[in-house]
């Protein structure tokens, strides 16, 4: 006992497997062990979904994916090449690219001018403004869909088929364009003025010592700084337009040259049921875009972008 | 090159928040001049007026002949540095030194050649492609000069620039800066709280306290004439020794002891002080003599630093380094009396 206590290692197999050694052990892989719980909640069912996608339409009816690894004969792809040949999804693919992009870059571009001059600019009634738009964030959108196409339609006359008569490509998606980018600005401003509020006050007078104007700081210093914050909010943004069903609908309705993939896919079944095969390998061709966007904008999520800025 | 003015400068915050009263000082070309105080006393507020960071609430702050009060903070012709550096942390250290430059729209060689030439007055030639963030403390303070040298200002800002480095390092810059100041040929305004940074930097020092300038001068002449007890009290280390005294004519009574003042004074109550390195083992005809009892001895190798109690009053005395003394022991000192120092026990300010 004596020689074990002597050497710290030695000390360490000695405590192995008492209450407190226990405890520590529990402590380190708690983390780990929440993590992969909650990973294994979310990969379950979208396993199940590309199980059931590789599965014929008899099969899918009368049992439950599960099954299929006891018995992997009736793989088929006949989800897929049907869902291909079957629905428009070329057109709709490109709908839904046409009106996310927009929809994202416009409340993520204004969002940063307005976040910039919430944190570092001084207004009169700054902070009640800033107040009610972290406000609007409790709003349900569905509120809006009346005034707003009320406003749309018999003021501006923006319907569908007059923005198509126009001719000018692009145009019938302007109104989901303004309203995605309405209902986004709230929490792009909230989110990027937090994060342009932590950044240290220094470096803006030393910027302001230097000769720099109010745009150069935001475009030289506040936005370089910023990448990570503005990457996530372009992840928000994007995937909650790519997958909107209900908005989309609203305010282009379902006309194939004009709507985006959700509702391009909720077409594929009807009430009965009848075609839900089809969703299964639908759904994997919507969820391929999400992951391109959001592996490819991974990369700049840099912890310690501030780093050597300052303090020693 | 110029010189700086603060003429009348008042800082108001609100109705009763003044963080800086009534400063006048003259700042003159090339000097070296270190605003120093404790924390709060108004320095920073006063350097930032100067950079044309805050507001001047009212008086004027001119540079050289120019009043500033309405010049905005980049075209003062000024620099600064910061205590956190505050380095652009995306920009290469190139980048940060040839930021300032860029804004000025100067051409690309114009820049090159400056940034170049700042780099090697600093020894950050090998750096220069490096993130602030690859760089060590030490570097990056001298980025932050460099990119301060690139615009050759007439008026160096410097605000606490060495409080986030280790203290050897500490140490050598301030020599650096010393030297960069005379290459130079600028003005330097330099804050600190640190009062020797002022004492061995600065060719004057401002003692700022509580918003009010106590008092500018050589160090030499604030060490050796102190305004009034504040001033005293933060020049000099350890601080000197206050004990309350009597005074009668030409001699002052401590609880523990009585000396002979340098020069007549009314009589009445006052606080007298003298330094640590007036109290020695060293007893002479001139000196007067006092009873210690010691409680604490520091031996730091070159000195010996004794505190204790003088009848009731507290006191440091500098003796001797092979002197043995052991805390409790009673010991005999001498105090120089040509260096006394005796302040109003209501106005604080220095009579001798």
């Amino acid at each position: 006992m004596t020689i074990a206590a002597a050497a710290p290692t030695a000390a360490n197999t000695a405590a192995r497997f008492s209450p407190r050694w226990l405890a520590d052990q529990l402590q380190r892989y708690i983390l780990h062990i929440v993590v992969i719980g909650l990973t294994v909640a979310w990969v379950v069912p979208t396993l199940g979904l590309l199980v059931s996608s590789i599965r014929p339409f008899s099969a899918q009816a009368t049992s439950g994916w599960w099954t299929f690894f006891s018995n992997p004969t009736t793989f088929t792809l006949s989800n897929y090449t049907d869902v291909l040949s079957q629905s428009n999804l070329g057109q709709a693919f490109f709908n839904s690219f046409m009106i996310a992009v927009p929809a994202t870059v416009l409340p993520v571009t204004i969002g940063a001018f307005a976040a910039y001059a919430f944190s570092w600019m001084r207004f009169p009634a700054r902070n009640a403004i800033f107040l009610a738009l972290v406000g609007l964030l409790a709003v349900p959108l569905q509120l809006t869909f009346i005034p707003i196409l009320t406003f749309y339609v018999q003021n501006l006359h923006w319907t569908t088929d007059n923005l198509t008569a126009t001719g000018i490509p692009g145009l019938p998606w302007v109104p989901l364009w303004l309203a995605h980018a309405g209902y986004g600005l709230p929490f792009s401003i909230y989110l990027l003025a937090n994060f342009f509020r932590a950044l240290p006050s220094d470096l803006f007078e030393s910027a302001e010592i230097d000769g720099a104007g109010t745009l150069t700081v935001f475009f030289r210093i506040v936005m370089p700084l910023s990448v990570p914050a503005i990457a996530s909010l372009v992840i928000f943004q994007f995937l909650w337009v790519w997958n909107d069903l209900l908005v989309a609908l609203i305010y282009v309705g379902g006309a194939p040259e004009v709507a985006p993939l959700t509702v391009n896919l909720a077409n594929l079944t009807n009430s009965l049921g009848q075609g839900s095969n089809l969703l299964t390998s639908a759904a994997f061709f919507s969820m391929i875009v999400p992951l391109i966007v959001f592996l490819s904008l991974q990369r700049y999520f840099v912890r310690g972008i501030l780093a050597g800025s300052v303090k020693g | 090159m110029a010189s700086v003015t603060y003429d009348h400068v008042v800082k108001r915050y609100t109705a009763d928040v003044t963080v800086v009263k009534d400063f006048n000082v003259e700042i003159k070309d090339k000097e070296f001049m270190v605003l120093v105080g404790p924390s709060g006393c108004g320095k920073s507020t006063a350097l930032r007026m100067l950079a044309g960071l805050e507001s001047i609430t009212e008086g004027q702050i001119r540079i050289g002949d120019r009043v500033v009060n309405n010049v905005a903070a980049k075209d003062r012709d000024i620099a600064m540095v910061f205590q956190s550096y505050a380095l652009y942390p995306h920009m290469s250290v190139y980048d940060n030194m040839a930021f300032p430059l860029q804004m000025q729209h100067m051409p690309k060689v114009d820049i090159d050649k400056r940034v170049k030439n700042a780099s090697r007055i600093l020894g950050l030639d090998n750096f220069l492609k490096r993130k602030p963030r690859a760089l060590s403390g030490g570097q990056r303070q001298r980025v932050a000069l460099g990119r301060a040298i690139v615009r050759s200002p007439k008026v160096f800002l410097l605000d606490e620039p060495l409080s986030n480095l280790d203290a050897k390092l500490r140490g050598q810059t301030r020599i650096e800066l010393q030297k960069l100041h005379r290459d130079l040929e600028t003005t330097f305004i330099y804050v600190t709280h640190d009062q020797v940074e002022a004492m061995t930097m600065g060719d004057r020092i401002a003692i700022m306290n509580a918003g009010i300038l106590q008092q500018v001068g050589s160090p030499g002449d604030i060490y050796d004439h102190p305004a009034n007890l504040f001033v005293a009290g933060f020049i000099g280390s350890p601080t000197m020794n206050f004990v309350p005294v009597t005074t009668s004519d030409s001699s002052a009574k401590a609880s523990g002891f009585e000396v002979k003042l340098p020069k007549s004074v009314p009589a009445g109550k006052g606080t007298l002080g003298f330094r640590p390195e007036t109290v020695t083992d060293r007893i002479s005809d001139q000196s007067g003599t006092l009873q210690m009892k010691v409680d604490v001895v520091e031996r730091l190798g070159s000195d010996q630093f004794l505190y204790g109690q003088v009848g009731s009053d507290s006191v440091t005395a500098r003796v001797d380094p092979k002197m043995k003394v052991e805390p409790g022991d009673s010991v005999r000192l001498g105090l120089d009396t040509r260096t006394l120092h005796l302040f109003d026990a209501e106005t604080e300010l220095a009579l001798i």
